[in-house]
């Protein structure tokens, strides 16, 4: 840092001179980081519509898995996702949020907050196919829920739950604190600052997470491999407790096959599943960029 | 402003929920009762051989349901057939049983069938305790599964579907092995097994480490394979590449010059021009060379042929008269669905054979109608 | 008269508000321990049916064999075969995402205007969002065979290099996700103050920032590597069922979330010794997470530059 001009002269040192190239470099190099990443996906995804592209119809949307490659669909795989997902969502977004205003808003206990935190990690940490054994042996036979959409939605909100709480958490501290404490200061309770000051600015952000979240969700296969045991289903759904599949199951039964036209609607199957979560990520991304520009205090 | 995006963001949710149940109810449908039956009981004792050689003497109590719209020849009226059918069990035999559950419900709409893929082990530990009306099995039940339906008031009904195979297959540029015994295969594949180069099998073969691939070990399609070639179930060395799903194997063996691997023959016919098939000779039992097809495969002339069975709930036969005609309809149609999805039919006349007897009512000496001896698959 | 009215009213709605406040403290407070009930729970049913195990298999040879042949006739229960498979996978994803995840976060928070920021940004959270299933056909019949095969002789279909880099690319959001927020959030005075000293540039990013933002960004990599143990059909499709105590990345090789899925989705009927084992692997999976969550608290504390 003390590469200063200062006493020597009009010349550069060379030290100073291979800084200059770094600065220039620097930046360049760093965003190659992404490189890997970017590379991989956009290969997959070119991957996944040359073998599936041709694949793509509405008899894959609203036809049901049937043994002749040409007339199946994942319609029961579909619907299955609509409603497992949705319904842990249901249960697991307030569960977050609540959480998460509960650490970072309304306690006071350095102790409790500690302990939920450490909670919340562990809980990020086991393998997604543990969550599914446990609520196999205690929602669908401890409960006697039955291998069904709400013993999968259970454990699906559970398995999110982390994820939520940590995005709502985040959501929260980017509200300036010189607000809250405004608030506080003008006598308002502390459910007053969290209905009115808190949560309108937070609940965009916290919006985003969950629906990131969520987005995951959609994606897992072993947990609902474990509590649905199921690959084969001609009916929708008509109430929580019935029989479910889900589209990665169906993606996973697919490509299991000899026949390549299975292969082929398994990487249909997931152009579908992909257009799914672009789509959920868009509207996160979206919502998060039209309340970050009027952010103001 | 900020709460109307919130609220509405909210109630797009719920809305994309309140359509996938509208949805959900407009297209499924109630489940329709049927009318209450009347019910005859025959009480009768049989004597059935379970798998593993073991005699077992079986109390069969049948009941009969005859319909209330009754037709002269007392089966249920075309019309409505209606139900839930939950199938689990092996996924070796669930293609065939996804085909004739496809082709069941195209007929009878109200009928809805689900299968699961539990494995033939996980299925029937359901499959006794009553929760599950049939199982599909790659294997005769055991005694131990037996003795537990029995203490669970459950009575099975054992039907034969059809034929799998397992194919042996080397890499396309394998010039040098055209047949392999079962005691070559069981030195290769036996625990502890010192065979590392190929010409630790036959001296004239090349001086390259063998790369072998085969079924994972938590499947039937394992238990069989190293019941059959080492000759206890299980039993088996560990230094393969593991997988259960049949077409990584493929991949695998067509990739690796040295290759030998064992996998379903339902995956043999997309991969013919990508793997080459050998030909088994089991020297134990003084037999030929045997190329694996159909014919060979449904005689058990192949030594690597075992049958596929599904298990039907006897009670719930009784009780369920969609059950009655899809187990009728499944056998009707055997050979149809096992064709379909590339697994090999049984014998002749054994389909037309088998559904009548259970039109009948008969539930024993189904396998016996196969002719074709050992249940636990080949000589021995 | 109107004093009076006025003075109930005041204290009647305090008295609401505090039973409101009572009120939503217990709903919070109760939303909050789901997530502790959850674990309890988990963590419950895995002592629970371990002990089962436990009767039937010693604990010295689970936690120093190095065989496990749980599934065949001959069993051994040495885990470490297991456990060096979870860690070379887990280790070559860090090679890939740390070094990357932190490329990007220096690069979006110190670097880059605004404008390319939030897309970029969106475009990492994407990484995420692919299904694992997705990543690990594309690892098996895509990054094996075209790629790595091409590459490096001795490869075969299944290999632990294949789960390593699809797993590594998974976690590239974690890492820079965090790493970013913290580079982010130290105080914009220690940089001037650096300028004000006469650094250039790349003197105030790696000499200034990332070290103040150090424990933030340990954190995230601790939380990646956990993120990394824990992945499950990623290592089942693209890794293989085989067992293998190897520390060969071009080996097929089971790590520990593997035969959890292996036998919870396979043949195994519950009750028997080959099911329980997977809730004894769960167990130590779920300690060594523990620990490591542990470490990482400790270690943001330490480092932990406070502004």
């Amino acid at each position: 840092m003390a590469d200063t001009v200062l006493g020597l002269g009009w010349q550069e040192s060379r030290r100073v001179r291979w800084k200059k190239t770094l600065d220039k470099v620097a930046p360049i190099l760093l965003s190659f980081g992404l490189f890997i990443g970017i590379a991989t996906v956009a290969s997959l995804l070119i991957t996944v519509a040359t073998t599936g592209g041709d694949r793509l119809s509405w008899t894959l949307i609203t036809e049901y898995p049937h043994p002749n490659p040409a007339n199946a669909g994942m319609r029961s795989a579909i619907l299955g996702t609509i409603w497992t997902v949705g319904l842990s969502a249901l249960i697991c977004v307030p569960l977050g949020i609540a959480a998460a205003l509960y650490l970072t808003a309304w306690s006071e206990n350095k102790v409790i907050k500690r302990f939920i935190e450490i909670n919340i990690a562990n809980l990020a940490g086991i393998p997604s196919v543990v969550f599914g054994l446990v609520g196999l042996s205690l929602l669908t036979y401890g409960l006697g829920l039955g291998r069904s959409i709400i013993a999968g939605a259970f454990t699906l909100a559970v398995m999110t739950l982390p994820l939520v709480t940590v995005a709502a958490a985040e959501a929260v501290k980017t509200i300036p604190e010189a607000l809250i404490h405004g608030a506080y200061s003008l006598g308002a309770t502390k459910l007053q600052v969290t209905r009115y000051i808190i949560l309108p600015r937070a609940l965009p952000m916290m919006m985003t997470g969950a629906i990131l979240a969520i987005s995951r969700a959609i994606g897992e296969a072993a947990p609902i491999l474990v509590i649905s045991g199921l690959l084969f289903i001609r009916q929708d759904p008509s109430s929580i407790f019935d029989r479910f599949t889900v589209m990665p199951l169906q993606i996973y039964n697919w490509v299991s096959r000899p026949q390549v036209a299975f292969q082929e609607l398994s990487s249909a199957a997931i152009i579908v599943l992909m257009l799914i979560l672009l789509s959920m990520n868009s509207a996160a991304i979206a919502l998060r960029y039209r309340y970050q520009r009027r952010l103001t205090l | 402003m900020k709460k109307a995006a919130s609220t509405s963001l909210i109630a797009g949710v719920v809305a994309a929920l309140v359509v996938g149940l509208v949805a959900g109810l407009v297209l499924g449908g109630p489940v329709l009762g049927t009318g209450a039956p009347a019910t005859v009981t025959v009480t009768n004792e049989r004597t059935v051989t379970v798998g593993g050689g073991q005699v077992v003497t079986q109390t069969v109590t049948q009941t009969t349901t005859v319909a209330r719209t009754v037709t002269v020849t007392g089966a249920p009226t075309r019309v409505e057939l209606s139900g839930e059918i939950e199938v689990d069990g092996s996924s070796t035999v669930y293609p065939i049983t996804e085909a004739a559950a496809t082709a069941f419900m195209q007929q009878y709409s109200k009928v809805s069938i689900s299968v699961g893929i539990s494995g033939t082990g996980g299925g029937f530990k359901r499959f006794v305790r009553g929760e599950t009306d049939i199982n599909d099995a790659s294997r005769p039940i055991l005694s131990s599964e037996h003795e537990l339906a029995v203490q669970n008031g459950v009575e099975w009904i054992e039907v034969p579907v059809a034929i799998d195979a397992l194919v042996v297959v080397v890499n396309r540029e394998n010039t040098w092995v055209d047949c392999m015994t079962i005691s070559e295969l069981k030195k290769i594949w036996e625990p502890g097994s010192t065979v590392r180069l190929w010409s630790d099998v036959r001296p004239e073969w090349p001086n390259q480490p063998i790369k072998l691939y085969g079924a994972g070990a938590d499947s039937g399609t394992f238990d069989y394979f190293t019941e059959r070639v080492v000759g206890k179930a299980k039993a088996s060395r560990t230094d393969y590449v593991a997988s259960e799903d049949d077409n990584v194997l493929v991949a695998g063996v067509e990739g690796e010059k040295y290759a030998l691997g064992y996998f379903g023959y339902a995956y043999y016919p997309e991969a013919k021009d990508k793997i080459r098939p050998l030909k088994i000779r089991d020297d134990v039992a003084g037999g030929e060379c045997v190329e694996p097809n159909d014919e060979t495969a449904s005689t058990y002339t192949y030594p690597l042929s075992r049958p596929l069975f599904i298990y039907v709930n006897k009670k719930f036969w009784n009780d369920k008269p969609h059950l009655r005609e899809f187990v009728i309809f499944y056998v009707e149609n055997g050979a149809r669905f096992a064709k379909q999805v590339a697994y090999t039919p049984m014998p002749e006349h054994y389909y037309i054979k088998a559904a009548a007897l259970l039109k009948a009512g008969i539930f024993d000496g189904l396998y016996e109608l196969t002719n074709l001896k050992n249940k636990n698959a080949g000589p021995h | 008269m109107q004093q009076q009215v006025f003075s109930e009213t005041l204290l009647e709605s305090v008295r609401r508000r505090q039973r409101a406040s009572k009120t939503f403290n217990y709903i919070f407070l109760t939303a909050s321990s789901v997530a502790f009930i959850t674990i309890i729970v988990i963590v419950g049913s895995l002592f629970y049916e371990s002990l089962f195990f436990f009767n039937q298999v010693s604990v010295v040879e689970f936690l120093t064999g190095t065989e496990w042949t749980v599934l065949f006739v001959d069993k051994k229960f040495g885990i470490w075969p297991l456990m060096t498979a979870t860690a070379i996978t887990s280790a070559i994803a860090l090679l890939v995402a740390v070094p990357s995840g932190l490329a990007t976060a220096i690069y979006l928070s110190e670097y880059a205007r605004p404008a390319i920021r939030r897309p970029v940004k969106s475009i990492i959270e994407m990484l995420a969002g692919i299904p694992t299933v997705v990543y690990g056909y594309f690892a098996l019949y895509f990054i094996s065979p075209n790629l790595l095969k091409q590459l490096i002789p001795g490869v075969g279909i299944h290999n632990a290099l294949a789960v390593g880099l699809m797993i590594g690319v998974l976690i590239i959001p974690i890492v820079a996700s965090l790493s970013e927020d913290a580079l982010y959030a130290v105080p914009e005075d220690f940089r001037q103050a650096a300028y004000a000293l006469g650094a250039r540039k790349v003197d105030v990013v790696f000499r200034v920032v990332l070290p103040a933002a150090l424990s933030g960004i340990l954190a995230s990599i601790i939380l990646a590597f956990t993120r990394a143990m824990g992945e499950t059909m990623i290592a089942a499709i693209a890794g293989g069922f085989r067992v293998i105590f190897s520390f060969d990345p071009r080996e097929a090789m089971q790590t520990m979330t593997s035969f959890i899925a292996q036998v919870a989705t396979g043949d195994a009927p519950h009750g028997t010794v080959e099911y329980q084992s997977i809730f004894a692997v769960g167990l130590v999976l779920f300690i060594i997470t523990f620990v490591f969550n542990i470490i990482a608290i400790r270690v943001v504390k330490k480092w932990q530059i406070r502004y």
